[in-house]
């Protein structure tokens, strides 16, 4: 299926090269640069590229492209999908997905790929088996490496592949038992000129992080598991206990994975925490115009609404930006024309407030749409749709483990219309 | 390296070719300085050469680091093969896998020197590791080189009746590989794959269904038998597996089964946002009606089924695939179940939702219904890329209905206004369509419309100028006012697409804009020179119109016009001005035609119909790469359309009944579950059973999976069921002659009962015979001397035999598949002898019975090595087939396979310690003589059988 993999950075060079089977010569990629050049945006290069003999089909991740070549049908999702699971892996193992951490761990990244497929077909992209057939280097092992000359390939061979959880290593020890939850939520939201909510949801995940010894069988229960609308699961949770009982029933991969995410249904209306007084004008035939936004608190259920972050687009005739702010630091890339104010904790006493000059380039037509802004907010420990986590049951292991369930809501795709 | 050296040492012009790599280091210091790249080049790769040949594993280790980082840059480095490929072998695992991984990818260019590897795969092959086993085999075949094609597939047969499914996971790879390289071996790869397609394993199926993909999709047939199964372990099996096992079984349905859609077709129209909120009895209800007409085949059922579930994957391409299925399969009523699980991929990346989105477009525009409910999900936001903000356009413009324009319309409004201008252009298309396809809300659209036409950007007001020009054709009746406004515009306007579409209305409908039409032209005249080459086209155009319409004022200007026009430079507008001329300006030689020129040009065009762009998608899969790309892709697979009639359902049967009861015999303990039901389809009573004490539900499967591991093991007990009568040969052979053992005798011979002491042995009558005149007492047997693996199963010691009495004792021996001598002491109360059981090759077998197909099919996967052949002599009155089954049966003990050819005979057995098939044939020729072939895995016994059976029919 995948022919060979190229990964390159955003100046254009190619700096990995991989062939599952005969080498195809690294001129491919000339398409893709074309089709590149013609987008303009990275953001816009079409995924799946035809060229004559094969096609291409690319992901976007971190500042680097990972360019796979197909030689015949293939559902792209496929491709697409593996190559975002190849690129969380490097981020898995080097901390990072960057061109240097690639670079810097050749080796590893090799023989990850090595694993992950076989003759184009994935064969191994569970990260619990990977890293018991290579494991992820860190200062200590590379500097016992370098002196006892011993290698980063596991000795043990992986038994995880042969079982029927293949996602749980075997012979898993702590001494410290531990299972940690992160319900984080986030708001999706459209509000127009008004202040009006256009669409409005909610999007959630559980994330875990659970470091439990031997084979431990565990059951969440949820206090209003009605909320979940659209539920999709990691392989482990059992399919059948969901569906009659709503109790999410699983034998948990060692270490941090996501365990679910979901929607909460739409037909609930959404409490919006903050909300936004925007005075966004430009002049007719003069080179300047006025901004001024506030942002305040609503509906936040007596939590603090924290980390809060307005990035605006403005637009391309916006030299420069005189403001003043009362509360954080803004900054104005006039390259990139973005406007970023880092406002921190919102104090419903002291209403935040963004107010100055924009200075227009002289003689172009003014700009006849005012940006949207996107909000970006944290509030701890509310899950803003209510959902509650109601136990947490382990079978199978007879110590008692250490729990604790965290909730966080954010600003997904937060995006005020001006 | 010699290569390298050779080419240098031209240069250099010393230093004979013949030294070969001794030359390249000689010649690296004459080298000029231009080449000082290279030589340094040389140099590096010599140092590498020699940390390769060191005895320290940490320099070898660092060596294949850097050249592995070479070959990841793309530089090369195929000179060190030879240096490299010499520790193919090494103990350390980590230079070991750096080898594999530098050896596939050079191996295609040195292929000689690849060779020097083989034997260490071949060797792990038989590795008691499963793990080494299977990446033995996974390097072996990811060898480009054709001449071990015989060895791959040799090992292929091997790998996929390995006991490890994981091994036989690697088969299944490994037949792609195999088939890519060799594509000849297509027939015999199709046997290993219908082999594979039987397997129970989760493991494999994913692969095995892509192997099948790959090589051999159309052979449909091969599914039947598996499609339950497949059906059933869907769940199981890992996400990538699920993904082509669902694209490979909606083809599969598509063959199989009746249509489900045109009985439900009268429901469609009622089929709205309303499905969504119904629960399962509702739907359930509404299957009920349509079930008067239309039964779903159980099958057909079994798949919807047991798709369902995995719409929750975490996995997007399995979620597509899922509503691909039902989008295809699903009666027109259930397939709305998918949407919610589509929208849900919208927060992934932006590649992810790239595709969805499109497959979204194409769904939406002939099922709306189905996305309907989730019309704010495509919004569009500013921070979306252009490619998506465009998708997501076409999907709300699908989705457009009279209900929701009106939000949809204020929507839209925002778009135009965005930063992104070809966004901006797209929705005024978009609006366009609205207007065309909802007539309540035309007029409202073109209003705003013209509004736009005063906006200050000017891609916006072309684009706005074209889709009125579109709109305004569809209904021409009173628009002289929008006209008018737009001929205004014409000043400002400079984008030529923009211009040419007023000048078109213009010339269109110039009898409705009499006075405004000719002054237009006037002034385009005037700047015809530097207008686009569109523009002109359509300036040509109004003058020809107003030409035949208002000739009294135009004349002289069309003239002008049709002047310049002559002389312009391109040969286009050249040939419209001569073609237009001829036609409107009478003349003695122009003919019939300019008669008919107003009617010509003033002709009632057709209104253009604005389409979406995913109109005609809807042909290809959805989710394939064609649908994406809209162009047949190499190797797409073309659904079928629903047969008319079903073909026959029993196809898919599968007789378990049998087989189950023969592993519950094995087992020795009733089966609890079906074996298909696995870890989501398990049911509640097993489930609190797992919670009570320690297992949980994978343990359950994991005996499951000890099951299947033991159907393979006896599977071939089931399918060459051992042969009821047996002839026994009266031969006897002596074991303790009376002289050498003081009176007591002793002879055998081979029983050929099956096992009675075991599965493993093969049992030999002992006589023992008492020539002495005084009672022998306590016979038995001691100081067994067995090849190590052999087994003996002794007889209970006889107590006393009586003067001249004779006793007959039975004996089981495992003689492992070899000829080795079994020696023992046969022991009295107060001697002991020494005595020793040769078999005789044809004792080592147990007769099958299969049919002649099965025998052909089980010989053509034993060829090649595993075959040896002879021509022997027949005396002339051995050759009828009777005596030919008599002799050979008598000689070894082999079962009789019926023949449809009478000088063909064919016998059957297999090995009695591991079970191996020994196939005879015997192919009687004229002049008495005939051919006799052995086909075994195990060559040994292959060769010494065929020894022995040479002679059988030569003697009279």
């Amino acid at each position: 299926m995948i022919h060979s993999l190229f990964l390159i950075n955003c100046s254009g060079d190619i700096f990995l090269e991989k062939h599952w089977k005969s080498v195809v010569s690294q001129s491919v990629c000339d398409y893709f640069f074309e089709a590149q050049e013609k987008a303009i945006d990275v953001e816009n290069v079409p995924p799946v590229i035809s060229t004559p003999h094969h096609y291409l089909i690319s992901i976007y991740r971190d500042k680097i492209f990972f360019v796979s070549v197909i030689q015949s049908e293939v559902p792209p999702l496929f491709v697409i999908e593996f190559l975002h699971r190849v690129a969380d892996t490097f981020q898995d193992y080097f901390g990072e997905c960057s061109e240097t951490a690639i670079k810097d761990n050749v080796v590893i990244v090799y023989e990850l790929l090595e694993e992950m497929l076989d003759n184009g077909f994935p064969l191994a992209t569970e990260s619990n088996i990977l890293k018991e057939l290579i494991k992820p280097p860190t200062i200590l092992r590379s500097v016992v490496n370098s002196i006892t000359g011993s290698s980063n390939v596991g000795d043990t061979l992986p038994t995880g592949q042969l079982s029927n959880i293949p996602w749980r290593r075997a012979g898993v020890k702590y001494t410290n038992n531990e299972a940690y939850f992160d319900v984080v939520e986030e708001i999706d939201a459209i509000i127009d000129k008004s202040g009006s909510t256009v669409f409005a949801e909610i999007q959630g995940v559980i994330d875990s992080c659970i470091k439990l010894s031997g084979m431990p069988d565990l059951s969440l229960s949820f206090m209003n598991p009605r909320l979940l609308d659209d539920v999709s699961f990691h392989p482990c949770i059992r399919f059948k206990r969901w569906e009659s009982e709503r109790v999410l029933s699983f034998i948990p991969p060692d270490g941090n994975f996501r365990l679910i995410s979901y929607r909460v249904s739409s037909q609930n209306l959404v409490a919006i925490p903050v909300y936004v007084k925007h005075m966004i004008s430009f002049k007719e035939n003069s080179s300047s115009g006025r901004f001024d936004v506030t942002i305040g608190p609503k509906q936040n259920m007596g939590k603090t609404v924290e980390s809060v972050v307005m990035t605006v687009h403005m637009p391309k005739a916006v030299l420069n930006m005189n403001l003043t702010a009362t509360q954080g630091s803004y900054t104005f890339d006039p390259v990139t024309k973005v406007l970023t104010w880092d406002v921190g904790k919102i104090t419903p006493q002291k209403l935040p407030n963004l107010k100055g000059l924009v200075n227009l380039q002289s003689g172009a037509p003014k700009p006849e749409e005012n940006p949207s802004l996107n909000i970006q907010f944290k509030i701890q420990q509310l899950a803003i749709s209510g959902l509650k986590v109601n136990r947490l049951d382990m079978y199978g292991e007879k110590y008692k483990p250490f729990k604790g369930v965290k909730y966080i809501t954010k600003a997904g795709k937060f995006q005020v219309r001006t | 390296m010699s290569g390298n050296g050779l080419s240098y040492s031209e240069q250099g012009g010393e230093a004979a070719p013949e030294l070969g790599q001794e030359a390249a280091t000689t010649t690296t210091p004459s080298i000029p300085a231009a080449f000082g790249l290279f030589c340094s080049d040389i140099k590096k790769n010599e140092d590498l050469k020699q940390m390769l040949e060191s005895s320290k594993d940490s320099a070898k280790l660092d060596a294949m680091k850097r050249i592995v980082g070479m070959v990841a840059k793309g530089k090369n480095a195929s000179e060190l093969f030879p240096a490299v490929v010499k520790n193919v072998a090494s103990k350390n695992i980590e230079i070991k896998k750096l080898v594999y991984v530098y050896l596939m990818r050079y191996a295609e260019e040195q292929q000689d020197l690849a060779l020097l590897s083989i034997s260490t795969f071949q060797r792990a092959l038989k590795d008691p590791n499963q793990l080494i086993r299977a990446s033995a085999l996974r390097v072996l075949s990811s060898i480009r080189v054709p001449i071990i094609v015989p060895i791959m597939m040799l090992a292929i047969k091997e790998a996929s009746s390995d006991l490890s499914p994981y091994v036989r996971k690697n088969a299944a790879h490994a037949i792609q590989k195999l088939y890519s390289l060799d594509p000849e071996q297509k027939e015999m790869l199709i046997e290993v794959i219908e082999k594979l397609l039987k397997d129970r394993s989760t493991l494999v199926a994913g692969s095995v269904v892509m192997a099948f993909e790959e090589v051999c999709p159309e052979r449909i047939d091969l599914i039947h038998k598996n499609y339950r199964k497949l059906c059933n372990l869907l769940v199981d099996v890992e996400e990538w597996g699920q993904v082509v096992i669902i694209h490979m079984l909606t083809r599969y349905a598509r063959t199989q089964f009746v249509s489900p859609w045109k009985v439900s077709f009268s429901l469609e129209d009622n089929f709205c946002e309303k499905n969504f909120y119904e629960s399962d009895e509702e739907q359930k209800e509404k299957d009920q009606k349509v079930k008067d007409t239309y039964t779903m085949d159980p099958d057909h059922r079994l798949l919807l089924q047991n798709t369902k579930p995995l719409l929750q994957s975490r996995n997007a391409a399995v979620v597509m695939a899922v509503s691909q299925l039902y989008w295809h399969l699903a009666p027109k009523s259930e397939a709305g179940i998918v949407s919610k699980s589509l929208v849900r991929l919208l927060r992934s990346n932006r590649e992810v939702q790239y595709i969805v989105l499109q497959n979204i477009a194409t769904m939406s525009i002939q099922r709306k219904g189905m996305f309907e409910p989730y019309l704010k999900s495509f919004y569009v936001r500013s921070t979306d890329p252009t490619m998506i903000k465009t998708l997501k356009l076409e999907i709300l413009t699908n989705l457009a209905n009279e209900a929701n324009i009106s939000t949809l319309l204020r929507e839209f409004q925002t778009y135009v206004k965005s930063q992104d201008k070809q966004f901006a252009a797209a929705t005024i298309q978009a609006i366009g369509r609205c207007a065309t396809n909802i007539t309540e809300v035309t007029d409202t659209c073109l209003n705003g419309l013209v509004c736009l036409l005063s906006n200050k950007d000017e891609i916006v007001v072309a684009e706005s100028v074209v889709v009125i020009k579109k709109l305004l054709q569809t209904q021409p009746a009173h628009h002289g006012e929008i006209i008018k406004h737009m001929a205004k515009l014409l000043d400002n306007i400079t984008v030529p697409v923009a211009r040419a579409s007023i000048l078109w209305l213009i010339g269109e409908y110039c009898e409705r804009v009499p006075k405004i039409a000719p002054d237009v032209l006037r002034k385009t005249a005037k700047s015809f020179t530097n207008e686009d080459d569109l523009v002109k086209l359509q300036i040509l155009n109004l003058g020809a119109k107003l030409y035949l319409t208002n000739s009294k004022q135009t004349k002289l200007l069309t003239q002008y016009v049709l002047n310049l026009g002559k002389y312009d430079q391109s040969y286009d507008i050249r040939d419209r001005t001569r073609f237009i001329r001829q036609l409107i300006v009478p003349n003695e030689k122009s003919g019939a035609l300019s008669k008919y020129a107003k009617k010509i040009f003033l002709a009632q065009k057709p209104a253009p119909l604005l389409e979406s762009p995913f109109k005609d998608r809807d042909h290809f899969q959805l989710g394939t790469l064609s649908h994406t790309l809209n162009t047949q892709a190499t190797g797409y697979l073309e659904l079928s359309d629903w047969p008319e009639v079903a073909p026959d359902p029993s196809v898919r049967n599968v007789e378990i009944a049998e087989s189950a009861k023969e592993w519950t015999g094995i087992l020795g303990k009733p089966k609890k579950e079906k074996p298909t039901e696995k870890f989501y389809s398990e049911s509640e009573e097993e489930e609190d059973e797992s919670a009570g004490t320690n297992s949980s539900g994978r343990y359950l499967e994991s005996n499951l999976h000890l099951r299947c591991l033991e159907n393979c093991i006896f599977r071939t007990d089931h399918y060459f069921k051992r042969i009821g009568k047996i002839s026994v040969p009266t031969k006897t052979h002596e074991l303790l002659h009376r002289m050498s053992g003081k009176g007591l005798a002793a002879h055998y011979h081979f029983s050929r009962q099956p096992g009675i002491f075991g599965d493993r042995m093969v049992s030999v009558q002992v006589t023992v015979t008492n020539t002495t005149d005084h009672k022998i007492e306590n016979i038995h047997i001691e100081e067994k001397k067995l090849p190590s693996g052999m087994r003996m199963h002794e007889f209970s010691p006889i107590e006393c035999l009586e003067p001249a009495g004779s006793v007959t004792v039975s004996v089981g021996i495992d003689f492992c598949d070899s000829t080795q001598m079994a020696s023992f002491q046969l022991c009295t109360k107060d001697d002991c002898f020494n005595v020793s059981i040769q078999p005789p090759v044809g004792e080592l077998l147990l007769p099958v019975t299969m049919s002649e197909k099965d025998f052909k099919k089980e010989q053509g996967m034993l060829t090649g090595m595993n075959e040896t052949s002879t021509a022997i002599p027949v005396a002339p009155q051995n050759s009828t087939r009777l005596v030919v089954i008599e002799k050979l049966v008598k000689a070894a003990n082999l079962g009789v396979v019926p023949s449809g050819q009478d000088n063909i005979h064919r016998f059957a057995a297999k090995t009695v310690h591991s079970g191996s098939l020994v196939l005879v044939t015997v192919e009687l020729k004229e002049s008495s003589t005939a051919q006799l072939v052995i086909n075994t895995e195990k060559t040994v016994i292959g060769s010494v059988l065929l020894r022995e059976l040479k002679p059988v029919l030569s003697q009279g």
